[in-house]
């Protein structure tokens, strides 16, 4: 042994270390690779021996190798064999190697798992450190899952310096094990009051970043950290904080109001740009959040504007860039504030920075007016002209046509103006966006009929100049406009005033070097030009000029008939067909300008992108049913489509095939013609004697000289779009004047009666009037088409798709029994699971058993298994507490506690915080519901009004819509509410809704929340419930009471006043759905005595009442499927019309699920009834109907849920 | 939350890597090129914020040494600069005056030093003194164990 040491040290000291590793590569530049490969192979060597040390220095070169590139994988044993050296020193190199080489793929990391455990427990804090610091880089779901409660258990070690870093740790187990977060978040929560201010700010950091992921499940933590933003002084911390109530606002107006102050002080007092930069980062989130109805925090807006402004001003780079990106977040909300520095923003766009150029232009898009519209595109334009070839000019170019068509060219008043900007951006060269600026042209051009003159005379211009756009057609992407050009000039072809001009510009034989696309357009185009000219021709007699026209198409057709591009070539051909028998009609002097333009007849107008999707199907029409009834033999079935497509493939590439080169081409051609000039039936290309007027002055002798210019001439009597800015001036500076002289009319005829206001040199958007008046033609829609805001969404956004997960998971989450955590122990010994459980509790009813000390000493200890939810009411109580007084809460007493604890009776007599109350009830109780349905159910009668009202508006607005919007767009339609009440029975004096809630803490017990409304304008009060009980299902009345008592409701109820009362039942079997027979017995009180009234109710528990949203992963969503001990059964519902969305969204609201999972059209979506029967859905929608597979450990509670939903959907 | 660190020279030449996400090997190295790449074809006088992708690299140049931090989306760019700052100070502190060879030489201190500071992607002390403390415990306990090893007791 002693031997060996020695060896061992002796061989040490011949070996590389890494600094001579690190030196030796340095000066080895020239054959690095060889080197260094020779230096792996001494590695390996290394490694083969026993020395620990020597090991430990081999893998540390490793790691250095290993950064320079090359794979040290091969060494992922030799790297665990070092990590669990003894010694601190080797340890520690272990674990940097792991750290920085070790990922989910490295198979030897399972054997890590004891090592681990072991360092994590030793008694140097070191050592713990190390192995902490490691596991935070290559922690994967298993070791996270074996770990997470080792790493717990040292978040409250003796020593800060472990517990900061396993409170940092445990954020990427939650990543990894996402079923750690329950059983580890009240430790978490405790450590935010750690006395070590490291530990605290850990973990405010590991919270934070947890809230801003799912803010609604830190909504409760608002209180304590709003102390701790006011007491810290740490800006480390308080950048966190401040994030987190960026995050938390959204949801929560009311806290936005709360940290108003406190921000703007900070903002006021820090020197800490990052500070500064966080807190009015939040206070515009809260400004968002709160948006309208706000009207005094203008002073706030302007704070942030102002400080930006200096951020922006500043000559660090880095700030400019923050305050622009900042500036462009205020500007959506308020834009008004952010204009007042358009100057300083267009500064920015000179500045050297792409990256601050660009958002720079961001902004701007935001700042545009009507009045200064113009302005904003010139400066922008004298960019575009300075930023040749670059991608920003690129990015330029769709600005200035995203910031002048945005909401329906708004601020557009000129558009003649516009025309000559898109003109003058094809001038452009090598740009990527000549499709946009075609796109723009043909928009406009259609849908503006008072600009078509104009735009048609410049597109007869580009086509005429075609040359100088196309002059490159392989790598220039300008030359897609030509294609809006021809179409525009073919189709409004009656404002052309050269049309022979223009037809013969576009039959020029450069024309053929453009892509297939537009060609064809061309051909299109060239006809309808052809007929318009025909009939003027015809219509003033000259019929010699329209025999000449039509020589002229029949001599320059052949050009595209000869095309590679069979549109062309197809089109092409017709129309040379068309053309020649127009000719013969010609000869024999029939006039046929009539039809030749029937051919054309008719207008086209616009058509919405949505169109399509929006024609109504007909009544009676069912797309999935089969017309024909489907070919019984499968066989031949499966076999045929597939024959066909191939088939067709193979034809396809057939036909490619004769592409040859251009002599077998002109070989062939020559061919033809001889074979046509023998042909006696062909009709000849070339026109017979009798109509070759050689005399006549035609153009097409003379030989037209391109000219090929690489530099982009100014286009001779292309508008300039500078000389309508300074027109538009002129206009609208008369147009002033003219405003001026009215009011000093005005003004002269009233003098003397009162002395008026100056306010004539302010000029306001509204007081500029369009250059022409112009009516924006909207795109059409097919009658009767279904108003539905559906189609804006994107069934594939994981935001939309989020949508109903959030709401569902939180929704329980607070109420949640703290899930069984699973840990190594646990897997070892299935009977040690409770007592994570019991940690996690622990707190809370330390807390409770606190409260109730202080409010009550004499009660009886019975209720206690109801603690834990009475604690998570308190909780969002407490908060709602907090956020509504500002100064912060005196009564501790809170009024609920009687009534609740006493009897199974939660009601709060409370009537001062009516209202406000019974929002946060709701909150509490009927999490699941959308943040617009709470608003909404409250006044429900109110509000059903409200939509006749609106709908029939809305009705309205459309109606006129559809004939011309005046640069402006149409509003949207908001979701449809829902709400988990139902109407339980209602009389002329009192109405009542219910909802039933399960209770996971008693498998046996569900709450039933009723909202008694008292419709009358009489005092009700003495109410009393009473239910017949069944054997299955009873009311849980007050200790002594009979089982025909009724319960007494705790409040009266003034007129036109509701208020909610809870009452719990309890039940033995949950598999069916039951109905109870009650009354409802209360004494109405006016001014006229008081009498006694009666109304009976019938409380149907439907079994989707006793499940209750849990979220569920898919890995165990998956496992739970495989554990084939469920029952399976399905249901199919047509004539579902709603999208999948809602539909799943019904689902989760109406039968407490939550989605698992939800790929295109289909959902896997998860439920537990408080008995735990595990209910598991696959949701299939069809074109029109949907399918439900469901399994779950009770096939009766199964039927009977698919029962109730097939009634659920077959409603919509 | 920081996504990765990465430390390299006017050449390109990485000095220092560190990964807060697990990923495969290939992956980091196509990520390091691509990054690289951008940060050195930036002109010295713009802004230290490049948007990639869906994460944001933060960077600053020290000396001859780029260092550059990816962070989400929602972080803190200005935060994320001090962040950097604060690890050359310690640094410095710890090597006395830190230049590029310091952290070639002495690059698994370099990170030690790194992985007293961060932790996960997040900070873990706000305080410079505890950060160097620890580094400088953590030592001690190392070369103590390597005089006992240089002394073996035969």
């Amino acid at each position: 042994m002693a031997l060996k040491m020695v060896k061992g040290s002796i061989d040490r000291m011949f070996d590389k270390n890494l600094q001579d590793l690190v030196r030796g590569i340095r000066n080895h530049k020239e054959d690095e690779a060889k080197y260094i490969s020779q230096c792996i192979d001494e590695i390996k060597q290394e490694l083969k021996q026993d020395n620990i040390a020597v090991k430990s220095n081999a893998v540390c070169k490793l790691t250095y190798l290993q950064m320079l590139g090359y794979d040290i994988s091969w060494a992922a044993f030799n790297i665990i064999e070092v990590m669990s050296a003894s010694k601190f020193t080797f340890k520690r190199i272990g674990y940097l190697a792991a750290s920085q080489c070790f990922h989910e793929g490295t198979d030897v990391i399972m054997l890590t798992t004891n090592q681990i455990r072991k360092d994590l427990s030793s008694p140097n804090q070191y050592d713990t450190g190390v192995a902490l610091t490691g596991l935070s880089c290559f922690v994967t779901p298993d070791l996270a899952r074996d770990l997470a409660n080792d790493i717990m258990t040292l978040m409250s070690h003796t020593k800060p310096y472990i517990r900061k870093k396993a409170v940092l740790i445990m954020y990427k187990v939650f990543l990894k094990y996402p079923e750690s977060l329950r059983p580890a978040f009240p430790r978490l929560k405790e450590k935010l009051e750690d006395p070590d201010p490291g530990v605290q700010s850990a973990a405010v950091n590991v919270i934070c970043e947890l809230a801003r992921r799912n803010p609604k499940n830190y909504l409760s933590l608002a209180p304590l950290f709003f102390k701790l933003m006011t007491s810290s002084t740490n800006n480390w911390v308080l950048i966190k904080i401040i994030k987190l109530f960026g995050a938390l606002t959204p949801l929560e107006p009311r806290l936005g109001k709360k940290l108003i102050e406190p921000l703007t002080n900070l903002i006021h007092s820090t020197s800490a740009m990052s500070l500064l930069y966080e807190c009015v980062n939040t206070v515009i989130a809260v400004l968002i959040s709160l948006s309208s109805g706000m009207p005094n925090h203008s002073a706030s807006i302007q704070l942030c504007v102002q400080k930006l402004r200096i951020l922006i001003e500043d000559s660090d780079q880095n700030l400019k860039y923050l305050g622009l990106l900042a500036m462009s977040k205020i500007l959506k909300t308020h834009p008004k504030s952010v204009q007042s520095h358009k100057d300083l923003i267009l500064q920015c766009l000179d500045d050297k920075d792409e990256s601050i150029r660009l958002r720079a232009l961001d902004l701007l898009y935001g700042m545009v007016s009507k009045k200064n519209l113009m302005e904003i595109v010139k400066k922008l334009m004298i960019h575009v002209d300075k930023a040749e070839g670059t991608t920003y000019r690129d990015e330029l170019l769709t600005k200035i046509i995203d910031i002048c068509s945005q909401s329906n060219y708004q601020y557009i008043t000129n558009f003649e103006w516009y025309i000559s900007i898109l003109v003058e951006l094809t001038r452009l060269e090598g740009t990527r966006h000549g499709h946009l600026i075609a796109a723009q042209m043909l928009d406009v051009a259609i849908r503006v009929k008072a600009i078509r003159k104009f735009a048609v005379s410049q597109m007869a211009m580009l086509l005429d100049n075609a040359h100088l756009i196309a002059s490159n057609t392989q790598r220039n992407g300008i030359c897609e406009v030509l294609y809006a050009a021809a179409w525009i000039c073919g189709e409004f072809s009656e404002h052309l005033e050269e049309a022979n001009q223009t037809l013969e510009a576009m039959l020029r034989p450069k024309v053929t070097t453009l892509p297939g696309h537009i060609q064809a357009v061309y051909v299109q185009n060239m006809v309808k030009l052809y007929a318009s000219i025909l009939q003027q021709k015809e219509q003033a007699g000259e019929k010699e000029a329209a025999q000449e026209i039509t020589q002229l198409m029949i001599e320059r057709l052949p050009q595209f008939v000869q095309s590679a591009d069979l549109e062309v070539q197809e089109r092409a051909s017709c129309i040379l067909q068309l053309i020649k028998y127009i000719q013969k009609l010609q000869i024999k002097e029939v006039p046929v300008a009539e039809e030749v333009i029937a051919l054309f007849a008719g207008e086209l107008n616009p058509v919405a992108p949505k169109a399509q999707k929006k024609v109504p199907v007909p009544e009676g029409l069912d797309l999935d049913a089969w017309i024909n009834e489907p070919p019984s033999d499968s066989e031949s079935e499966d076999e045929k489509p597939k024959t066909i497509f191939h088939d067709e493939e193979q034809r396809h590439s057939r036909h490619r095939q004769p592409e040859i080169d251009e002599e077998e081409l002109a070989r062939r051609r020559e061919a033809r013609k001889q074979e046509q000039a023998n042909n006696p039936f062909y009709i000849k290309s070339s026109p017979s004697p009798q109509k070759r007027y050689q005399d006549t002055p035609g153009v097409e002798h003379i030989p037209v000289v391109q000219i090929d210019l690489s530099v982009p001439l100014k286009v001779p009597g292309m508008p300039m779009s500078d000389q309508y800015v300074k027109l538009e001036e002129e206009r609208r500076h008369k147009q002033k004047l003219e405003k001026d002289k009215k009011k000093k009319k005005q003004k002269k005829e009233k003098r003397g009666k009162h002395h008026r206001h100056n306010s004539l040199h302010t000029e306001s958007e509204e007081d500029i009037t369009p250059a022409h008046h112009v009516d924006i033609i909207t795109e059409e829609m097919p009658e009767n088409a279904l108003p539905s805001d559906e189609d804006d969404k994107d069934p594939n956004d994981p935001y939309k798709a989020l949508d109903i997960d959030l709401d569902k998971p939180l929704a329980d989450s607070e109420k949640l029994p703290v899930q069984r955590h699973r840990n190594a122990e646990t897997l070892k010994s299935p009977d040690s699971e409770a007592p994570p459980v019991e940690k996690s509790k622990k707190p809370k009813k330390k807390e409770k058993k606190h409260r109730e000390k202080e409010r009550d000493k004499g009660k009886k200890k019975e209720k206690e298994k109801k603690v834990v939810e009475e604690k998570e009411e308190k909780k969002g109580e407490d908060l709602d507490f907090w956020l509504s007084t500002d100064p912060p809460p005196v009564s501790t007493t809170q009024p609920q506690s009687g009534p609740e604890v006493s009897a199974a009776v939660v009601a709060e007599p409370e009537e001062v915080k009516k209202e406000e109350r019974e929002e946060q009830q709701e909150e509490d109780e009927g999490k699941k519901s959308s943040k617009h349905k709470k608003k909404k159910h409250k006044k429900e009668k109110e509000e059903k009004s409200k939509d006749k009202k609106k709908s029939k508006k809305k009705h309205h607005s459309e109606e006129e819509a559809t004939e011309s919007v005046q640069n402006g767009t149409l509003d949207d339609e908001p979701l449809p509410p829902m709400s988990s009440y139902r109407l339980l029975a209602e009389n002329p004096y009192i109405k009542m809704t219910y909802d039933i809630q399960g209770n996971l803490q008693n498998d046996s017990q569900v709450t039933v929340s009723v909202i008694f409304e008292n419709k009358s304008t009489s005092f009700l009060k003495s109410m009393e419930l009473n239910v017949l009980d069944s054997l299955n299902t009873k009311m849980l009345r007050p200790e002594g009471s009979s089982v025909h008592d009724g319960i007494p409701v705790p409040f009266q109820l003034p007129p036109g006043i509701s208020n909610e009362a809870q009452f719990v039942f309890t039940l033995q079997s949950i598999v069916m759905a039951q109905k109870l027979k009650g009354t409802l017995s209360f004494i109405v009180k006016n001014d006229e005595g008081s009498t006694h009234e009666k109304l009976d109710f019938k409380l149907h528990f439907s079994c989707a009442s006793y499940l209750i949203t849990t979220p569920c992963y898919s890995d165990a969503f998956a496992k739970l499927l495989e554990s084939g001990d469920l029952h399976m059964s399905s249901i199919k519902v047509d004539g579902i019309s709603i999208s999948f969305q809602h539909l799943l969204a019904k689902i989760c609201f109406h039968h407490h699920f939550s989605v698992v999972e939800r790929v295109d059209s289909c959902a896997s979506m998860y439920s537990r009834s408080i008995q735990g029967h595990h209910v598991c859905l696959l949701v299939k929608k069809g074109e029109n109907s949907v399918s439900i597979d469901g399994k779950c450990s009770d096939s009766t509670l199964l039927s009977n849920l698919l029962d109730e939903m097939k009634e659920t959907l077959s409603k919509c | 939350m920081i996504h990765f660190i990465l430390l390299f020279s006017r050449q390109g030449k990485l000095r220092l890597q560190k990964w807060y996400t697990t990923l495969p090997d290939k992956e980091k190295k196509k990520i390091v090129r691509e990054i690289v790449q951008i940060i050195l074809a930036r002109h010295q006088k713009t802004s230290s914020f490049v948007d990639w992708k869906d994460l944001k690299l933060v960077y600053k140049r020290y000396a001859s040494l780029y260092f550059c931090c990816a962070i989400e989306d929602q972080d803190n760019e200005l935060l994320t600069l001090e962040v950097v700052h604060r690890y050359v100070e310690l640094l410095d502190r710890y090597f006395g005056n830190v230049c590029e060879l310091d952290i070639i030489f002495n690059f698994e201190k370099a990170y030690f030093i790194l992985d007293e500071f961060i932790i996960g992607g997040e900070v873990q002390d706000t305080s410079k003194r505890s950060a160097v403390k620890a580094i400088e415990d953590s030592d001690m306990l190392q070369e103590t164990v390597e005089e006992y090893m240089n002394k073996p007791a035969f």
